[in-house]
């Protein structure tokens, strides 16, 4: 069985992969191997959008098959294993914006490279970053923003972490409208083109 | 006028809407009368230079201007995007002051921002606006969701207006939930089916609908008022519009309005010919849209703002089987009637470009956001009218200096020999009014073909 859920989830055969895991725990497979497969067909998926071989549909699809994946496999599942985390990341869509689509690709792009995120999720207050990078300890803060309106609300929120004493916090930026020009006037350390890119800064920032 | 509309060429048909966009009607149906030969020689001399852009055939005698934007041109006088939604005297005044400080080629209609009261009245669900889920100062902002659910097909393709009324509308404005009791309307027959049929019509929830679409087009009446003197506002400056109707392309329909991002993205995969069926039953609706809304106006520009088919929406192998054929389809369609595509193309295309040599020479026009200009220039410059790249960052955040210099890089390439519209590649929501003057006033200058 070993490695037969990884590919078909990583080739996006959601039926296939399903029964797989199906038929894997009527044979009373170890449900904490088959999650763990699972999630190693998810960072082919990465793997293979960050080669553009793959694209928003398939991260977005891959994703939807990795929910059903855990739904059957949840109830068998004992504890869940802490795994080893490459580094922890606190992101969120800034204030005055809804718009979640680049966020979550950037959420999906972390977390199947190892990564532990806490989601602040959209039009998050400036106070909010501050206390979740506070309260995680996370070293790296990803600021998102579809709209010019955000750019205002970025610098607000960069401000902020600079002045809640956490000097080793790295900030970076992206979204809709948001370039260099755009991540000097924020003040955030660097500007990020894409989900790879968040992934390569937090890479060179905090390892993992 | 010898030859019926129909039996004209649509380059015939062309001439004759770029015809009607020179010498535009008033309200009253009779020509306009611009209040003096300069206001009507600068009107007519921005509908030249756009068209002379457009067509491919001429140099214009300089790059035409177009700021683009939504909330901006009324957020540079500090007015509040929730006043703009409620105040249309507020609106409308500022745009022509606006017009009048800035001196752009062509204006962005405010009735790009509708009417609040309206949203109001409908509840609408797809979108917040100021002051309504989201601050005052945010203009508005789509709400992600199916509201067209991923078993609904074989409703849509059936009868898609029936579709609309009862099941998308119910859905997508609180105040509109009970038109999902009415009948569809094939089933009023003879006379036997008149009775029966008009139960629906008697249900109090149903009767409250009727009433909020009547309240909401009391509204619309009194905000159209002001949209046309605005209008005629502009023009007597000297200003024509470049938005004549509206139309979407039959994978936005689905992915933006009713499928949402994430729903489309996953019937790709599990129900890929029912998306491919929707498309196409859609597209004739839209080449209606389009010719409809550019006839009224008297405006052959037809505004198709595209957005899920951008770089890494779709893979190329889905760009080409799901996005493309329809949109291909939609534009030749508006041609074939003498209409221009004017594509709003957000977000950047770079990997989209081959497609668009299909299209024939000279007949749409392209506003790019983040594309690479040099590499659409050299690619399609025979092909496409295009325009926009300065970019939304600079212009709010940049030095007038910087934003001159982007402005000289431009028009030294997308502009060189013609064909290119200087614009930002958005709808912008704030402005920044010393690097608008300068994106305007630089680029009059510059922009001038020798």
């Amino acid at each position: 069985m070993a490695g037969k859920l990884a590919k078909l989830l990583a080739e996006l055969k959601e039926k296939e992969a399903l029964e797989c895991v199906r038929k894997a725990l009527e044979q009373n497979a170890d449900p904490a191997a088959l999650l763990a497969e699972a999630r190693e067909g998810l960072a082919v998926v990465g793997q293979k959008y960050s080669r553009a071989e793959y694209f928003i549909p398939d991260l977005i699809f891959s994703g939807e098959i990795m929910k059903a994946v855990v739904r059957l496999l949840e109830p068998r599942l004992k504890q869940s294993r802490q795994e080893k985390k490459a580094g922890k990341v606190v992101i969120g869509t800034v204030a005055g914006d809804i718009h979640d689509i680049g966020k979550g690709l950037v959420v999906f792009m972390l977390e199947v490279n190892g990564y532990e995120v806490t989601d602040l999720g959209i039009d998050v207050p400036v106070e909010k970053f501050v206390e979740a990078a506070k309260q995680t300890g996370s070293k790296v803060v990803g600021l998102s923003g579809f709209l010019t309106l955000a750019f205002d609300a970025m610098k607000a929120t960069v401000q902020a972490i600079r002045s809640a004493g956490l000097p080793e916090v790295k900030i970076m930026v992206g979204g809709g409208q948001i370039d260099e020009q755009v991540r000097a006037f924020t003040g955030a350390e660097a500007y990020g083109k894409d989900a790879m890119e968040a992934v390569r800064l937090a890479k060179n920032w905090i390892g993992g | 006028m010898a030859i019926a509309w129909n039996d004209m060429t649509a380059r015939n048909k062309r001439e004759a809407r770029f015809a009607a966009w020179r010498s535009p009607k008033g309200p009253d149906g009779k020509e306009f009368q611009f209040p003096s030969p300069e206001a009507k020689a600068a009107y007519q001399a921005s509908v030249d230079r756009f068209i002379d852009a457009l067509k491919l055939e001429k140099t214009p005698e300089r790059v035409p201007i177009f700021p683009l934007g939504t909330f901006m041109q009324t957020h540079v006088y500090g007015v509040k995007p929730k006043e703009c939604l409620y105040d249309y005297e507020k609106l409308f005044s500022t745009h022509v002051r606006f017009l009048k400080d800035y001196k752009p080629d062509y204006y962005a209609s405010p009735s790009f921002v509708g009417s609040g009261r309206v949203y109001d009245i409908l509840d609408l669900k797809v979108y917040k606006w100021a002051g309504h889920g989201i601050s005052e100062m945010s203009g508005y902002q789509c709400v992600e969701g199916e509201y067209m659910k991923a078993e609904d097909y074989p409703a849509l393709l059936d009868d898609p207006s029936d579709f609309w009324l009862r099941t998308w509308m119910p859905r997508a404005f609180g105040a509109l939930a009970p038109l999902a009791n009415l009948t569809p309307f094939p089933f009023i027959w003879e006379i036997v089916g008149v009775t029966g049929c008009m139960i629906p019509f008697g249900i109090p929830p149903v009767q409250e609908a009727l009433q909020k679409m009547i309240e909401a087009g009391n509204e619309a009446m009194t905000w159209i008022k002001h949209v046309v003197g605005f209008d005629l506002q502009a023009w007597a400056l000297g200003h024509p519009t470049l938005i004549g109707g509206a139309a979407k392309a039959p994978y936005d329909m689905l992915a933006d309005t009713l499928r949402g991002t994430r729903g489309i993205m996953l019937d790709l995969y599990r129900q890929p010919e029912m998306v491919i069926k929707a498309m196409e039953r859609l597209t004739p609706l839209y080449i209606t849209q389009g010719v409809g809304m550019a006839s009224m106006a008297g405006n052959p520009m037809v505004f198709i703002p595209l957005h899920k088919g951008a770089d890494g929406f779709l893979s190329d192998e889905q760009f080409a089987r799901f996005y493309w054929p329809t949109l291909k389809a939609l534009l030749l369609g508006l041609i074939a009637e003498g209409c221009v595509p004017f594509l709003f193309c957000e977000g950047s295309y770079d990997s989209r470009l081959k497609y668009l040599r299909e299209l024939p020479r000279g007949t749409t026009f392209w506003l790019f956001d983040r594309t690479d200009m040099g590499a659409v220039k050299k690619q399609l410059g025979d092909t496409i009218c295009i325009g926009g790249n300065l970019s939304s960052g600079l212009l709010l955040t940049g030095t007038p200096d910087q934003v001159r210099k982007e402005c000289r890089r431009l028009i030294d390439t997308a502009g060189k020999g013609g064909g290119y519209v200087m614009s930002n590649g958005t709808g912008m929501d704030e402005g920044n009014a010393e690097n608008l003057h300068a994106m305007i006033d630089f680029t009059r200058e510059y922009g001038v073909y020798r």
